[in-house]
């Protein structure tokens, strides 16, 4: 027998009690683990792009256009090396499976662009191409499209001339990302701009939003004060802002996703804690004899301390240790069967703060019975008073 | 022979609500090494907080006790705990074995305090075990246990890291007196045997028979002393 080994005895001396509990604990990390995941995905999209690009868009929403005649303008500010623009295209594969679809003017998207990796032969097709697509790895394989084959694809905003909404493209490129996490995006449609403009019901000269690449990262701010200013009292006027933080603009349109994480797992932890809380307290209370032998065979007050958090610990870790590998399994499994448009990963960092979680958990359960464990006079303890 | 407890003036006095309560008063002792001594005595007259502050589980609010030529009235807290894990075994009542563990589990527990290998350690405890007859019984838990074998344990436990001293608190209060023989010669024989000294609490004058000499405690005072 070892220390450890009396440990985990005593944590399963009452099975039903210490399995239930474990399945609250369980729960809870799974939760923790899942929501976690939504967190960071929605703040991913920020997290791995650079802050070398500005986005400027109308300063009242990002789904009103910016006009193209805007770009020559932003095109003379200092410090802008290369301007594309990106206009949503509401693309509807299939039945009604929404992908992510934006016109866009190939070469200058491929020179601000440098994380999207094509073939030059591909690219230069795509510019040449008044019909072209390009298609992202991740939506290539999972429609097992492939180079020369059409792209029947609706858009849920813009009908062509003909009144429409039914479009057709050539795929004349599959792109990949720069690295696994520009891979992992790499779930998106590109077409070419000047076909969509001339082709769309709405009428043409409508740039969307811009994207402005720098000669400098370190004249983000004066860049885009420049742009805004210069637009300023306009009937267009502008926003202009590090693609970073519109990305994380763009992810907020749909709540503030890590205040609500924050406030269930708060709720959800809450409860853990009166939950394990309990059932330590109680069983600390139910042993205090035994808690009273040990000191009397030798053992000091600090191992009966520590023989308690060590339960807690345990109780905890194994719990916590399961939900979030749980949540990973799971992560995994959500992933595969939608793909990578919802990227929910349980990865490093929830695990980090997972670990964290269960080790505060531990003491904020463990601490108090294992204080009491520790104060127990021998004589009173085992005089039953 | 040299004594190995010595008691000088002992008091103990307890606070219970707005109450002091003196339970010793001014008791001197001298049990010599290798004795087995019966504490008796009418209820409250102070026998286990007598034997509470032999064993080093308790302090003297006054007067001095000596063990082995150790004053550990002095000991602190811990320096008591770590006293007590190498000198005194224990053996209670009601046996307070931990019910999640098997017999070799409870007689291996004391041992955890020491540095010895694990192997040293079941070897330890099967001597342990063997002395009080249940070697055979290692694998049980407690409530595989009867009364008798319960506290046939309990003794190995007290006995597995070989302390000089057992003090033993109604040892046979649990038992039938079959099985009460049993134990006190048991006890009897550790004694003879193997030279342990023991202080028994007992309220049973056929209990206290086993011993060498009885010590009648009455409010907090010894009474009488009567050699066997």
């Amino acid at each position: 027998m070892t220390k450890t080994g009396f440990v985990i005895a005593n944590l399963f001396r009452k099975k039903t009690r210490t399995f239930l509990t474990l399945l609250s604990v369980i729960m809870a990390f799974l939760l923790f683990g899942l929501l976690q995941a939504v967190n960071v995905m929605f703040n991913s999209g920020a997290d791995f792009v650079g802050a070398t690009r500005l986005v400027t868009q109308a300063r009242v929403s990002f789904t009103q256009p910016l006009p193209s005649r805007l770009l020559p303008e932003i095109e003379a500010v200092p410090g802008v090396a290369r301007v594309g623009w990106m206009q949503w295209f509401g693309g509807v594969l299939g039945e009604n499976d929404q992908i992510v679809a934006f016109a866009v003017d190939p070469l200058r998207h491929h020179d601000i662009y440098p994380e999207w990796v094509m073939p030059d032969a591909q690219w230069k097709a795509f510019a040449e191409t008044r019909t072209g697509a390009v298609v992202g790895r991740v939506l290539a394989d999972k429609y097992k499209f492939k180079i020369g084959d059409k792209l029947p694809m609706k858009s849920n905003i813009f009908p062509q001339k003909n009144g429409s909404k039914d479009w057709q493209f050539d795929i004349v490129g599959i792109v990949d990302g720069k690295d696994e996490q520009w891979q992992r995006n790499s779930s998106q449609v590109f077409i070419n701009f000047a076909y969509f403009d001339e082709a769309n019901q709405f009428g043409s000269g409508r740039a969307g939003i811009y994207f402005l690449k720098l000669t400098d990262a370190g004249l983000a701010k004066q860049v885009a004060d420049t742009i805004d200013k210069k637009f300023e009292n306009s009937p267009d006027e502008t926003k202009t802002q590090t693609e970073k933080d519109w990305n994380i603009g763009f992810a907020k349109q749909f709540g503030d996703i890590g205040l609500m994480v924050r406030w269930i797992l708060f709720a959800v932890f809450f409860t853990l804690l009166l939950v394990v809380g309990n059932t330590m307290a109680q069983s600390v209370r139910e042993r205090v004899p035994e808690l009273a032998v040990l000191k009397t065979l030798g053992f000091s007050d600090g191992s009966v301390l520590g023989f308690v958090l060590a339960e807690a610990v345990a109780m905890c870790a194994i719990g916590g240790l399961m939900g979030l590998g749980i949540a990973t399994l799971l992560g995994l499994a959500i992933q595969k069967a939608i793909g990578a448009q919802l990227p929910l990963s349980v990865d490093g960092q929830v695990w980090i703060w997972g670990l964290l979680a269960i080790a505060v958990l531990s003491l904020a359960v463990g601490l108090f019975p294992a204080l009491r464990a520790q104060r127990l006079k021998i004589v009173d303890a085992l005089a039953g008073r | 022979m040299s004594n190995l407890i010595t008691i000088r003036d002992l008091t103990k006095s307890y606070v219970r609500g707005k109450q002091k309560v003196e339970v010793l008063h001014g008791l001197t002792l001298d049990i010599p090494k290798g004795d087995f001594v019966a504490l008796m005595g009418p209820s409250g007259s102070g026998k286990t907080t007598l034997l509470n502050l032999i064993g080093g589980l308790d302090q003297p609010s006054s007067g001095e006790i000596s063990i082995d030529g150790k004053r550990i009235d002095k000991f602190s807290s811990g320096e008591l705990a770590k006293w007590r894990a190498h000198n005194v075994g224990f053996v209670f009542q009601f046996y307070n074995l931990m019910p999640v563990l098997t017999a070799q589990g409870n007689v291996e527990l004391p041992l955890l305090l020491t540095n010895l290998s694990a192997a040293k350690r079941k070897q330890n405890v099967a001597i342990a075990l063997d002395v009080v007859g249940l070697a055979d019984r290692s694998h049980h838990k407690p409530r595989e246990l009867s009364g008798g074998q319960e506290q046939r344990v309990a003794i190995a436990r007290a006995i597995v890291s070989d302390p000089t001293l057992l003090v033993c608190d109604e040892p046979t209060g649990d038992l039938d007196r079959k099985t009460a023989d049993e134990i006190l010669t048991l006890l009897q024989t550790l004694n003879r045997k193997h030279g342990k000294t023991i202080v028994m609490v007992t309220h049973d004058p056929r209990a206290a028979e086993y011993a060498n000499r009885t010590l009648h405690l009455d409010k907090g005072q010894l009474a009488e002393q009567a050699a066997h």
